[in-house]
C-alpha cells in the first residue's frame, strides 16, 4: 500500500490548474449576473401598470380660445387651456408678485421652462393638483376678479387653502403652495392632437 | 438514547474547556454533546468568555437591542398572520387588527413602540461607542458591522412604516423614494424601478412588504450575528478604554475580566427589567407618544390626492431629514443626507487620538462630542418642524456642526491634550 502515498506535486500542472480554476470562477460569475437579470427586471412596472400608465391622447381642435378642458393621465387630472392673446399678455408684468417667476424650483419638462410654461404659447398643459396639498385649483380666468383682488391677472385659485396661480400656473407669493403647478411631459402628434405622457425623453409605455 | 457502553465525549484526563463545569459522562446531555458541541459552545461564548469587569449602565444597550429584535420578530410574525397587504386592504386590515383581533391592539403597539425603542437603544449604544472610543483599533470592523446593522434597521423601519398604508405612509414613501430621483442620469429610471409603477402604488407596497417581512430581517439577523462574531475576536471595550487582554494572570485569563455568564447575564437581566417597565408604560399609556411614534396623519388612509400638512418622517429619521431640507438644492440636500449617515463608517480612521476613552481625553474632544449630541437632537427636533423661517437657519447651523464633528475630527482629536491611561481598569467593588 505504499504506492498510495502521493507526492503533492506528482505530475500536477499548477498553471493549468490555476487557469481552470480562474476560468470556472469567471464563468460562474457571468452566469450569476445573467441569473440576476430576471429578478432585477421583475421590479420594472408590470405590463398592467404600463397599460394603465399609457399616454393620454386628446383632440384639442374643438377647444376654443379661452376654454379649458380636463383629462387624466396616470391618476392625475390634466388641465388643458387654449389661451387667448389677452391671456398670454396677462402673464407679463407681475413677476414681482410670484414666488418662482422663472420656474427655477418648480417641476416641469425643460421645454416648458419659459414664461408661457408651454411648448406652444397658446396651449397650456398642467397637472391639476395643487402643489400645496393636492386639491384641485379652480379656474378664475377673468382678470381683476373682485373675490380675489384688483391685481388679479386671471388664473387658478385653490378653494382649499387659497393658493393662487397665474395663467401659466405660476404661484403667487402669500400662497401656501411653494412651487408652480407641475407640468407633465407632452407633445403634439399633429397641431390639434395633444399626447400627454410622451416627449423626447418619455417614450411612453404603451 | 445514550448507551451506558458508549465512551465519553472527552477522553479521561482531558482538560475541560475554560470556565465549564465538570460534564456528566452519561445520560441525555452526554448523548447530545457527543453529537453537537453545546457545552463547548456555552463554555467558549458565555462561561469562558471574559468581559471587562468595569462595565457601567452604557453597556446595557447592546443586549437590549437584541431583546428588542426578538420582540419585533415575534410581534411581526403575529401581525403578518392578520395583515393583508394591498392598496385596498392594508389600511383596513390594520384597523381590523386594532379593533377586532383579540389582543391585536397590544401586538401592534408592541411592534410600533418596539420600532422606536430599537432606535433609542441603538442610538445610546452608538453614543457609548463615541464615549469610550469603542470603534478604535482593533474594533473597526466591529463598528462597521454595527453600522451595517443600523443601515439595515433604517431600511426595515422605513418600509415597515409604509405597510399600514396611512396617508403619512404614502407620502413618506413618496418623499423618500423620490430622493433616488436626484441621482444624476439614472435617477428617474431608478425611481420607477423601485416603485414598479408611475407613482407609489400597489406594486410598491407589495415589494416593501416582502422586503420588510423576509429579506431585511434575514439580513439583520446575519449582520447581528457577524457583529457578535467580530466582538468575540476583539472582546468588549470598556469605560477606561484599556485592552484587558494585555494583562493576564498566571491562568491566562484577563486580570480585569469576569466571565460573561453569570456576571453579565445577571446584570443584563436588571437592565431588561428596567427597560420593560418603561416600554410597558409607553405601550399601555401613550403608544403614539404624542404623535412621535405613530403620526396623526397615519390614522387616515393613503390618499394620493391629498398631502398631509407637514410631511415628517418618524422621529428617528428626522435628524437626517432636517439636513436634507436645510440645503436649498434638492440634489445637494440628498447627497448631504446620505453623507450624514455614511460619515459614521469613517470614524475609526478619522479619530487620531492616542487614547480611546473620553475619561482620558481633553476638553476639545469632550466638547466636540457634546456639540455633536446636541446637534443630533436639535436636528431631530427641527426635522419635525415646518421648513420655514428660523427653523431653516437653525437646521443649517446644526448641520454644519454635525459635519464638523466628523470631518474636523482628524485635527481636533490629534491636538487635544490627553491624560495618561492607567495600566488597569478602574473598578470599585460594591
Amino acid at each position: 500500500m505504499t504506492e498510495n502515498v502521493v507526492a503533492a506535486d506528482d505530475g500536477v500542472d499548477q498553471s493549468r490548474r490555476k487557469f481552470l480554476t480562474t476560468a470556472t470562477i469567471a464563468t460562474g460569475a457571468v452566469g450569476a449576473v445573467f441569473a440576476a437579470v430576471p429578478f432585477i427586471a421583475s421590479w420594472q412596472p408590470s405590463e398592467r401598470a404600463k397599460a394603465l400608465g399609457a399616454p393620454t391622447v386628446l383632440d384639442i381642435s374643438k377647444l376654443d380660445p379661452g376654454q379649458m378642458t380636463i383629462t387624466s393621465w396616470r391618476r392625475s387630472p390634466i388641465y388643458v387651456v387654449r389661451r387667448t392673446p389677452e391671456m398670454l399678455a396677462s402673464l407679463k408684468g407681475h413677476d414681482q408678485l410670484l414666488k418662482d417667476p422663472n420656474s427655477e424650483d418648480s417641476d416641469q419638462p425643460p421645454y416648458t421652462k419659459n414664461v408661457y410654461r408651454a411648448r406652444k404659447p397658446e396651449v397650456l398643459v398642467l397637472i391639476g393638483t395643487c402643489t400645496h396639498l393636492g386639491c384641485l385649483p379652480k379656474q378664475h380666468f377673468a382678470p381683476h376678479d373682485p373675490e380675489i383682488g384688483a391685481y388679479w391677472p386671471g388664473g387658478f385659485f385653490c378653494p382649499c387653502h387659497g393658493s393662487r396661480f397665474d395663467l401659466s400656473g405660476r404661484v403667487f407669493t402669500g400662497s401656501p403652495a411653494s412651487i408652480n403647478l407641475r407640468i407633465p411631459p407632452y407633445e403634439f402628434s399633429n397641431p390639434n392632437t395633444l399626447v400627454v405622457g410622451l416627449d423626447e425623453t418619455h417614450k411612453g409605455a404603451a | 438514547m445514550a448507551s451506558l457502553h458508549e465512551p465519553d465525549v472527552r477522553a479521561p484526563g482531558d482538560p475541560l474547556p475554560p470556565g465549564s463545569n465538570p460534564l456528566p459522562r452519561k445520560g441525555f446531555w452526554a448523548w447530545i454533546n457527543k453529537r453537537m458541541p453545546v457545552d463547548e459552545f456555552i463554555a467558549d461564548q458565555l462561561t469562558g468568555y471574559y468581559a471587562p469587569k468595569n462595565f457601567n449602565i452604557w453597556y446595557f444597550f447592546g443586549s437590549l437591542a437584541l431583546l428588542v429584535l426578538v420582540v419585533q420578530l415575534v410581534t411581526g410574525i403575529f401581525l403578518t398572520m392578520f395583515y393583508k397587504v394591498g392598496e385596498t386592504t392594508s389600511f383596513d386590515s390594520v384597523e381590523y387588527i386594532m379593533r377586532e383581533v383579540d389582543w391585536g391592539w397590544l401586538i401592534r403597539y408592541l411592534h410600533s413602540t418596539g420600532a422606536s425603542a430599537f432606535f433609542i437603544v441603538v442610538y445610546l449604544h452608538m453614543f457609548r461607542a463615541f464615549l469610550y472610543g469603542s470603534y478604535k483599533p482593533p474594533r473597526e470592523l466591529l463598528w462597521i458591522l454595527g453600522m451595517l446593522v443600523y443601515l439595515a434597521l433604517m431600511a426595515e423601519a422605513f418600509m415597515g412604516y409604509v405597510l399600514p398604508w396611512g396617508n403619512m405612509s404614502f407620502w413618506g414613501a413618496q418623499v423618500i423614494v423620490n430622493l433616488f430621483g436626484t441621482i444624476p442620469g439614472i435617477g428617474p429610471g431608478l425611481v420607477e424601478w423601485i416603485r414598479g409603477d408611475y407613482g407609489i402604488a400597489d406594486a410598491t407596497l407589495n415589494r416593501f412588504f416582502s422586503l420588510h417581512v423576509v429579506a431585511i430581517p434575514l439580513a439583520l439577523l446575519l449582520l447581528v450575528m457577524l457583529h457578535l462574531v467580530a466582538l468575540r475576536r476583539t472582546g468588549s471595550n470598556n469605560p477606561d478604554g484599556i485592552e484587558i487582554k494585555e494583562k493576564v494572570g498566571p491562568d491566562g485569563k484577563p486580570l480585569d475580566g469576569i466571565p460573561f455568564h453569570p456576571y453579565y447575564t445577571v446584570k443584563d437581566v436588571v437592565g431588561v427589567g428596567v427597560f420593560l417597565v418603561v416600554f410597558a408604560i409607553i405601550v399601555f399609556f401613550t403608544p403614539t407618544f404624542g404623535g412621535l411614534f405613530l403620526e396623526g396623519p397615519n390614522f387616515g388612509p393613503a390618499n394620493p390626492m391629498s398631502t398631509p400638512e407637514h410631511i415628517a418622517p418618524v422621529w428617528y429619521f428626522t435628524p437626517y431629514y432636517a439636513i436634507l431640507r436645510a440645503v436649498p438644492n434638492q440634489r445637494m440636500g440628498a447627497l448631504l443626507m446620505a453623507l450624514a449617515v455614511v460619515s459614521f463608517l469613517f470614524v475609526p480612521w478619522l479619530d487620531r487620538s492616542p487614547v480611546k476613552s473620553m475619561r482620558y481625553r481633553g476638553w476639545i474632544s469632550r466638547l466636540a462630542l457634546a456639540i455633536f449630541a446636541i446637534s443630533f437632537i436639535a436636528l431631530g427636533y427641527l426635522g419635525l418642524q415646518p421648513a420655514e423661517g428660523s427653523y431653516v437657519l437653525l437646521a443649517r447651523i446644526f448641520s454644519v456642526l454635525y459635519f464638523a464633528f466628523f470631518w474636523l475630527m482628524p485635527i481636533y482629536s490629534r491636538i487635544d491634550r490627553v491624560k495618561p491611561v492607567p495600566d488597569r481598569v478602574i473598578f470599585h467593588a460594591h
